[in-house]
């Protein structure tokens, strides 16, 4: 029972700060931002190629600017997303192993599914 | 694993039902959290019929009313009945406030009051507030200064005093530290909206030396950054204080610093 001797004091310190938070909390603000104007731009160049040939869609993501833009909202949605996850992850799982477990696959996940999309628009810009 | 369930011996039973007082014509039903640690029972709702009349407007007055001369094994904290000490904070009709200054009239139906939430019980409406005052010595809450004392007070603008406004009338409740589900979650190393509105109340202060070194302590995944700024605690404030802007502005400092 030494842990319920331990001082209050000792307990609110506890391993102390980890001098940490701030870049993954910015981070998570500035994909945010940059998702307003990639998704605009996303939904609104799909809502433009409704009823297009499967070789017009393929030159629009084919163009160095779009699968440019493309990259970038790949990029900026998967790092999001899993930034997002994190939290609820950290907010919720109170076991250290099923943390690091959960935090160490979801971030393996969105990782195998952002390089997927990027891959496929690379190969679209390269073919 | 979160708790999404009341543990067994946390579930709340039917308690006792008092009787009416005699010849009370304007009465209000109060249902009152019960639990003492000795009998090893469950807790339990006990209701009250207060008789308005003779009772004063905040719940307070009926708390005491009860205790008074109903039932004097009804256990609560109290002290100024002016919303100055803190101390008569819990959960009533479902929100964290302070009983001496809700009106018993702002309640329909039914008044229910609970202890405040997710706190440990030392007796019926009475938390257990030691990890929450820890927390608040844990953040050095006096004037840190390496420059030596003046011969006068330590001189302050009128605009500099001014950044303290909305900071300085914390009293220190707990109110909004209850009401926020990171701190009933992670509440062992969040530090909550309390504590952070207090914290800021020092950064804030141009008389202090120490900004930095607050900073780093509170640069934290979840000391600090378990605030998603759902705003129950602003919401729920009976002093009508911000505790998430405070928290947002440690925030901007913390971003402010690196670049």
């Amino acid at each position: 029972m030494s842990t319920k001797l331990r001082s209050p004091l000792a307990r609110v310190r506890g391993l102390g700060s980890a001098k940490d938070g701030t870049g993954h909390w910015w981070a998570q603000r500035l994909t945010a931002l940059a998702l307003v104007p990639l998704t605009i731009w996303f939904v609104a160049g799909v809502i433009g190629h409704i009823g297009a040939e499967h070789d017009e869609l393929l030159q629009w993501i084919g163009h160095p600017v779009t699968a440019g833009l493309f990259l970038l909202l790949i990029g900026a949605t998967f790092y999001h997303a899993s930034l997002g996850v994190q939290v609820v992850i950290e907010d919720y799982l109170h076991n250290e192993w099923i943390k690091l477990a959960a935090l160490l696959v979801m971030k393996a996940a969105f990782l195998v599914l952002g390089l997927a999309a990027a891959l496929a628009v690379l190969s679209i810009l390269f073919a | 694993m979160a708790e999404f369930a009341l543990p067994a011996n946390s579930k709340i039973g039917k308690g006792k039902a008092w009787p009416k007082p005699e010849g009370a014509k304007n009465v209000k039903t109060f249902k009152v959290y019960r639990w003492q640690p000795e009998d090893g029972q469950n807790p339990s709702v006990d209701s009250y019929e207060v008789d308005l009349d003779s009772c004063g407007p905040m719940v307070l007055d009926a708390l005491i009313k009860i205790k008074n001369e109903v039932d004097p094994t009804l256990t609560f904290r109290r002290s100024c009945r002016e919303g100055v000490c803190g101390s008569c904070a819990m959960n009533i009709d479902g929100t964290n406030t302070l009983a001496c200054t809700k009106y018993i009239s702002d309640m329909k139906d039914d008044v229910k009051i609970y202890p405040l939430p997710h706190m440990p019980v030392v007796k019926d409406l009475v938390p257990d507030l030691t990890h929450a005052i820890t927390q608040y010595s844990s953040i050095e809450p006096w004037l840190k200064s390496t420059t030596p004392a003046p011969e006068r007070e330590r001189l302050q603008s009128p605009e500099e005093r001014a950044e303290l406004d909305g900071l300085w009338e914390c009293i220190l409740c707990f109110c909004c530290t209850t009401s926020c589900p990171s701190y009933w979650w992670n509440g062992d190393r969040y530090l909550g909206p309390a504590i952070l509105l207090q914290a800021y109340r020092w950064i804030a202060d141009s008389r202090d030396e120490a900004t930095g070194e607050r900073l780093d302590q509170l640069e934290d995944p979840f000391r600090l950054y378990r605030c998603h700024t759902i705003m129950n605690c602003t919401r729920t404030c009976p002093k009508g204080l911000n505790p998430a802007k405070a928290i947002a502005e440690i925030k901007k400092l913390m971003v402010e610093r690196k670049g």
